[in-house]
């Protein structure tokens, strides 16, 4: 069988020329390690004249998403990108954002926060952000990453959406490895995506509207209400674009990716690249002749609780690989979602928590066998230790 | 759809908003947009007052010194000649009888 | 299982080796291979050590790890002829250094005794050739000529591709002589 032909690109350039292909009205950006290429290959696209793209150089990510709900409330299809500190630093304008209903996308280049200052992965950035009612995509390689920003921009301007999304990928992981990307037609992206027609513009004279008054005890709740049922309502329009994506460009997309996961046993649940490590493990572990699977979530927000729970409550135990602490004291974000997804089911597996990965701390396909085997234990005896594990971690 | 904030609240005795019918989640716009403009004008600002401007017509030289400083542009103006007060938005802050140099302003409570 | 080939790159910051280990890379992507190819970013400052990897296989990689294990080391920079680029090289692993020595002299220094040891003076090549101290293109050379992952070949075309528009007719000429002249100048032992 002929392959596609695969054009060598680094994550960020990925996500760089995936907003191309979009030509975004307005992209309003500061460049920040390790999303800075990201933002390098977009100017050289609106220097070189490539896109129409309004691009504003901001002085900082406050300033960079506040341009971009002012350009999203004048009606204009808006992108930026970002990571760590510079989310952090985005903060207030990220749920101003959400709440207005602004369907901005945003490739976010997942990174530690500070301190102690670090510019590698992990992912207290975006976990921090799951709250504020942004979309999140979590990508393992950058065809994922290419693809779910074609994708994230229809989920954002459907109708009955109109959330924000953010397109995640691990830093320098995959935003600074070149893999072969197989690239669609520029004409059949935007044929995809469409003409962005907004719901408002505030640059319409003849329809003058008010955005983001204020809102006391007598309404905001109604419209907290709201942003409750869109991101509920999600669950059921995502799947549509999903479909709608498989016929016009061949490629199947879910809420999450499973791999040898239909006869498991144990399984072992993670975001992004890591999953694609994890997939060596299973491998390796099948070949040995044990039931072992992996689930790989995609989208973390909406959490799709059904689609998830449905296919890992049949398993005996499971374990969940956090890449962000939460400082909780009762595990990660990821495996207290999971947890909760299946509390409501009632058979219900073990489920253990690691975190690893923190600050760039690489993880290997022989860290994942580990945890399969004490999974694999766990299946057997049925003792499970309630305790939070750490990998990779000196003690 | 529009949001219950546009239309025209009830009012109680005391010109106080009364609990209106509210429009629930599903028939407001989405994210606190208001879809229409002007909407201010229909929100009367003096509502809350206790006391107001009763300005002495011959004592006034028609400085403009109260127009200057009426932090809710409620002096009434024409040829330039100060003609009255905007009772619509004037809170009945006093400011203008305090600015007064030939003190023609005095406040009083008003009587509803 | 490994019907996957790992390369790991030693090299100091500027000196390409990042290039190096991308150009590898695409030259195997045009071949129809899948592949890797990443640097290990610590702080970044010209002349640190620095350390990249390429990766290229017949199937689809999915592991997303640095290299433990490389199949290939190629140390770029003669001052990191150190004991410490052997890590995770196993016995039948294959080493290719810059460095005028002859391969037993690097063996003994390192005490390596598996595998095959390459050495090639790509500096004196880049300096003749492209006449700066460039030795990561030659590398390239003295690597197909030890390790035949890609054919020469594709190297060549995928090394015109990419420099061509960037730095023209004349430099393009002198790294593809570069490569060449390592390909053959490289000993073997």
């Amino acid at each position: 069988m002929k392959k596609t032909k695969l054009i060598p690109m680094m994550g960020d350039q990925v996500a760089a020329y995936a907003m191309r292909q979009v030509e975004p009205d307005v992209v309003a950006a500061y460049p920040i390690t390790p999303q800075t290429e990201i933002v390098m290959s977009f100017s050289q696209y609106v220097a070189d004249g490539k896109v129409k793209t309004e691009l504003i150089p901001v002085e900082s990510e406050h300033s960079a998403m506040s341009a971009c709900v002012g350009a999203a409330a004048a009606g204009a299809r808006t992108m930026t990108a970002t990571s760590a500190n510079g989310l952090a630093l985005m903060w207030e304008i990220v749920y101003i954002a959400a709440s207005t209903r602004l369907p901005i996308v945003m490739p976010v280049v997942n990174r530690a926060l500070s301190a102690p200052i670090n510019i590698h992965c992990d992912h207290s950035d975006t976990m921090g952000a799951r709250d504020s009612g942004w979309i999140q995509i979590y990508c393992e390689n950058g065809q994922e990453v290419y693809e779910s920003i074609i994708l994230a921009v229809k989920i954002a301007e459907h109708k009955d959406i109109q959330l924000p999304v953010m397109v995640c990928q691990d830093g320098f992981i995959t935003s600074h490895a070149v893999e072969g990307i197989e690239l669609f037609d520029d004409k059949v992206v935007k044929g995809f995506i469409g003409e962005y027609k907004p719901r408002f513009s505030l640059l319409d004279v003849d329809h003058p509207v008010t955005v983001g008054p204020l809102d006391l005890q007598d309404f905001y709740f109604e419209h907290k209400r709201q942003q409750s049922e869109a991101m509920d309502n999600s669950i059921k329009i995502i799947p549509k674009v999903f479909k709608e994506f498989a016929d016009t460009f061949g490629k199947r997309h879910d809420f999450s990716e499973t791999y040898r996961l239909e006869d498991a046993e144990v399984a072992i649940c993670a975001l992004s690249s890591t999953a694609g490590t994890a997939k060596i493990a299973v491998d390796k572990l099948r070949e040995e002749g044990h039931k072992v699977g992996l689930m790989k979530p995609r989208f973390f927000r909406p959490f799709p609780r059904e689609h998830i729970a449905k296919r890992l409550s049949p398993l005996k135990a499971i374990a969940v690989l956090d890449r962000s602490e939460s400082f909780s004291g009762n595990g990660g974000p990821l495996f207290t979602e999971i947890k909760a997804a299946l509390y409501p089911e009632r058979h219900r597996p073990a489920v253990l928590n690691y975190i690893y990965g923190l600050g760039g701390r690489d993880i290997f396909a022989e860290d994942i066998e580990s945890v399969f085997r004490t999974l694999l234990d766990v299946a057997k005896t049925g003792a499970t230790d309630e305790r939070i594990q750490f990998i990779g971690v000196r003690e | 759809m529009k949001a219950s904030t546009q239309k025209k609240v009830n009012k109680d005795s005391k010109g106080k908003q009364a609990s209106p019918q509210k429009k629930g989640w599903k028939s407001i716009p989405m994210g606190g947009l208001i879809e229409r403009g002007g909407t201010a004008k229909e929100y009367k600002t003096g509502e809350w007052r206790t006391f107001i401007p009763v300005r002495d017509e011959a004592k006034c030289i028609n400085c403009m010194i109260c127009w200057v400083y009426c932090p809710d542009s409620s002096i009434k103006t024409q040829d330039g000649k100060m003609t009255g007060f905007d009772m619509d938005y004037c809170k009945g802050c006093g400011i203008c009888a305090s600015v007064c140099p030939v003190k023609c302003i005095k406040m009083e409570k008003e009587e509803k | 299982m490994k019907n996957i080939t790992e390369v790991r790159w030693h090299g100091r910051g500027g000196q390409g080796a990042k290039s190096a280990a991308q150009f590898l890379a695409e030259a195997a992507l045009d071949s129809g291979k899948y592949i890797q190819a990443f640097p290990e970013y610590g702080p970044e400052r010209a002349g640190a050590p620095i350390r990249a990897y390429t990766r290229i296989s017949d199937n689809v990689i999915n592991i997303h790890s640095s290299v433990t294990s490389p199949d290939v080391v190629v140390v770029i920079d003669s001052t990191l002829i150190t004991p410490s680029v052997l890590e995770g090289l196993p016995k039948e692993g294959v080493l290719v250094v810059n460095s005028p020595d002859e391969p037993d002299v690097i063996r003994k220094n390192l005490s390596f005794k598996g595998g095959k040891v390459a050495t090639v003076d790509a500096t004196k090549i880049a300096l003749e050739t492209i006449k700066a101290p460039m030795p990561n293109t030659p590398m390239l050379g003295a690597l197909l000529k030890t390790y035949p992952i890609v054919s020469l070949d594709a190297l060549e075309s995928k090394i015109r591709d990419k420099f061509l528009k960037k730095i023209g007719e004349e430099k393009t000429a002198a790294n593809i002589k570069a490569i060449k002249r390592a390909y053959e100048e490289v000993k073997l032992g």
